[in-house]
């Protein structure tokens, strides 16, 4: 099977969709002729029409508003927002409306959009491209988000997402675009070339959304993680030695809580890991639900390990992203506890 | 330098901000004599496809059709027939018998809320006869004018004002924020001006369809000051979008005079007249005026010229809400000193000069009209209001906010017990 970038599987699965569906149409800022500013709208401009791939004036809350002027028409619109860090203009439009269409009309009106986000850190992004917002969006009842951490789910999420009836924020880590990345910023970036996910089917499939992936078997711990951290918590469990199970949630919700249940009845321990800040972050809600669920099966407090409580720095990039080693630490800890 | 010498003598005064101030507050003497309302018949009309450069003065005058005589006059004039015109003056007094009677329904506690039209009953019942069956409304809450002269169900929108066990929306919604895609009516969303952009949206989507359906866009005057009013403009201008972009300037956004969204800008007609947007303003009490620049607008629209926005001039004769009280802000006698006078008044003395109606006639509609509206009522209040007779289901809560009810709705569902 042909290998291929985050970036390529993710512009694969939306030249797939606008293939199969005229309905689907793709644009925000600079998405149309240039190809958005990491390449993942590259060519479909010219494959598929400038009606159904465009550029957009710089408007959040028009990138998202008329998306879902729309998807009440009856079209698939698949947006982008340059950065997660800057959907804040349109998060209004997102959570009061796409959020809400079906359930505020009875199903008069539906909202099937897509809005990709490129989000997270590790690029020396500072604190306007670097971002984790996806607990602003599981707060929200009516959305579902998404989070793929390889090039093959990233194109099954995707068309998946497309294809699904309701809003899905749809968030990818800038950080995997070219190859995994496990924290150890000092090493040589290893491209998806090199890696088995980097197989990516050139047809049409999908990644059920709500599915989680086992990334790595294990019988001492579980770690919970998505996007970026995947690797970093593989690579935590390689450099302690700790047979941890590590569970990869692609989708933050609809959560697959059976997954997470099943493997932490099995290992009685967690780590939950994310880039994101740790007050009120998506880490709390899976403690909770860990310990909800799993009490009693529960040998060790349930740790977190998240981004500082603070606006993401630039200088202190690799004080702040939490690495191996600081993951590495609440591995053993949790063993210890 | 502080040596320089002209530095002390240019040494400017403190700057002071400027805070808009209506001319009058309650106890004052209402005052309009400073708007300006030109002569109706006064105000060209354009052919469709005029360079919006060459009409920019239709965004600072006001078209007006009827004149005091209750004469139509100029070339805005004969859009319609006697009869459409009796069939609008019949949609107009339906509003206003319905809100008088939901206002009642409020005060007695029959339901949590309620917004009236008074005064305002022109805008929303002559520019859907402007529209063809297909065309999508973007409305806000004062806009039922739209369902009604377009003929949904009485009954239909009293279910949902009652939240009761026929209210379509299940009890989700507010009273008021109706919803009908059937209709051409758009979910009413509390958030303001978020519909602005999504009409845009709307009118992007049967534009890449190859359709001919258009969209119409509608936003208060307070409302112009929301980012999604700027957001909406913008893309329609950028994409040509077939879209009517309605402003409906009542004078007030609660107790906020309009001055504090203008700015210092002329007119909110004028602010499309930035984004290269053709702009036309209308006296929104003129029901024969805001049907022909509807019509204007939507068949530009369609002939795929682009977007138009349209500023309807009229007067918040009632609260804002049943949970506001204007003598707080504004003259109580303020809206009867309103230039443009009473919709309804203007429409009936109209089609009497022509003949086509009467005192009689009028008062024997009025009493139809209220029978109507009285057994609309009855009916819907068999299947519950607010707080007593059927209501929706607590199952409702769960249900129809995802196609598919995901894992951890089923459980709070059945947390709940139902």
């Amino acid at each position: 099977m042909p290998r291929k970038t985050m970036i390529e599987a993710i512009n694969d699965a939306m030249d797939v969709s606008m293939k199969r569906d005229e309905r689907v149409v793709v644009f925000g800022e600079d998405v149309g002729y240039f190809g958005g500013v990491f390449r993942c709208t590259a060519g479909l401009q010219a494959k598929y029409g400038r009606s159904r791939c465009f550029d957009t004036p710089v408007s959040e809350s028009g990138i998202v508003g008329t998306a879902i002027g729309m998807a009440a028409y009856g079209l698939r619109p698949c947006v982008e927002i340059q950065f997660a860090d800057y959907m804040y203009p349109a998060y209004d439009q997102l959570t009061q409306e796409a959020a809400r269409l079906r359930y505020r009309s009875n199903g008069d009106f539906t909202c099937p959009i897509v809005v990709r986000m490129p989000t997270g850190g590790g690029i020396f992004g500072g604190q306007t491209h670097s971002q984790s917002p996806e607990a602003l969006f599981t707060h929200v009842s009516g959305l579902k988000t998404v989070v793929p951490s390889n090039p093959a789910d990233a194109k099954g999420l995707l068309v998946a997402a497309i294809e699904d009836p309701d809003p899905v924020i749809f968030l990818e880590p800038k950080r995997l675009y070219n190859g995994p990345f496990d924290g150890h910023h000092e090493k040589p970036v290893i491209p998806w070339s090199k890696h088995e996910l980097g197989e990516v089917a050139p047809d049409h499939y999908t990644v059920p959304l709500g599915k989680a992936a086992v990334r790595r078997e294990g019988s001492a711990l579980t770690i919970l993680a998505y996007g970026t951290m995947v690797y970093v918590a593989l690579a935590a469990a390689e450099e302690t030695g700790i047979d941890a199970e590590v569970i990869d949630l692609r989708t933050l919700l609809p959560l697959d809580l059976e997954a997470i249940v099943e493997s932490v009845k099995k290992t009685g321990r967690c780590v939950v890991i994310h880039e994101a800040t740790m007050t009120s972050g998506f880490g709390a809600e899976l403690v909770a639900l860990v310990q909800e669920h799993c009490f009693y099966h529960l040998e060790a407090p349930i740790a977190r390990v998240a981004g500082w409580d603070t606006p993401y720095p630039h200088a202190q990039e690799w004080d702040y992203f939490p690495g191996p080693a600081r993951v590495g630490r609440a591995l053993a800890e949790t063993m210890e506890a | 330098m502080a040596s320089d010498p002209k530095s002390k003598a240019a040494s400017p005064a403190p700057l002071r901000l400027h805070v808009p101030e209506p001319e009058v507050r309650p106890g004052d003497m209402p005052d309009f004599s400073k708007v300006e309302i030109p002569k109706a018949g006064s105000v060209e009309r354009p052919p469709i496809d005029a360079d919006p450069e060459s009409i920019r003065k239709l965004a600072f005058s006001i078209i007006r059709v009827l004149n005091r005589k209750g004469e139509a006059v100029g070339p805005w004039a004969g859009s319609l027939t006697d009869e459409e015109l009796v069939q609008g003056l019949r949609h107009m007094m339906t509003l206003r018998a319905f809100d008088a009677r939901m206002q009642m329904a409020q005060r007695q506690g029959k339901t949590s809320f309620y917004m009236q039209h008074l005064g305002e009953e022109a805008v929303s019942c002559a520019f859907r006869k402007a529209l063809e069956p297909g065309d999508m409304n973007f409305p806000t809450y004062r806009q039922a004018g739209l369902l009604i002269a377009n003929g949904y169900p009485m009954v239909d929108m009293m279910n949902q004002i009652y939240s009761n066990e026929l209210d379509p929306l299940h009890g989700r919604q507010l009273p008021v924020l109706y919803s009908s895609k059937e209709h051409g009516f758009f979910t009413v969303s509390g958030n303001l001006a978020t519909q602005f952009v999504q009409a845009v949206g709307w009118a992007m989507a049967s534009a890449i369809s190859g359709d001919t359906r258009i969209a119409a866009g509608w936003i208060g005057d307070g409302s112009t000051a929301e980012s999604d009013f700027h957001s909406a403009l913008v893309f329609a201008s950028t994409y040509k979008a077939p879209v009517v972009l309605n402003v409906v300037n009542n004078q007030w956004a609660i107790s906020t005079f309009q001055g504090i969204a203008r700015g210092g800008a002329g007119t909110f007609a004028a602010r499309g007249l930035g984004f290269g947007i053709p702009a036309l303003r209308v006296d929104g009490n003129d029901y024969l005026a805001v049907h022909a620049v509807g019509k204007w607008a939507i068949e530009r629209a369609r002939s795929n010229l682009g977007p138009t926005l349209v500023e309807y001039v009229t007067y918040r004769t009632g609260a804002h809400s049943t949970s506001d009280d204007p003598s707080a802000y504004r003259p109580k006698a303020e809206s009867d000193a309103w230039p443009l006078g009473d919709p309804v008044i203007r429409l009936k003395n109209h089609l009497t000069v022509r003949g086509a109606w009467s005192e009689e006639r009028h008062n024997q509609a009025e009493a139809e009209i209220l029978d109507e509206v009285i057994s609309a009522q009855k009916e819907a209040e068999k299947h519950g209001t607010l707080h007593t007779g059927g209501r929706p289901s607590a199952r409702d809560i769960f249900e129809g906010l995802y196609e598919e009810m995901p894992p951890h709705l089923r459980r709070q569902r059945q947390q709940a017990g139902v």
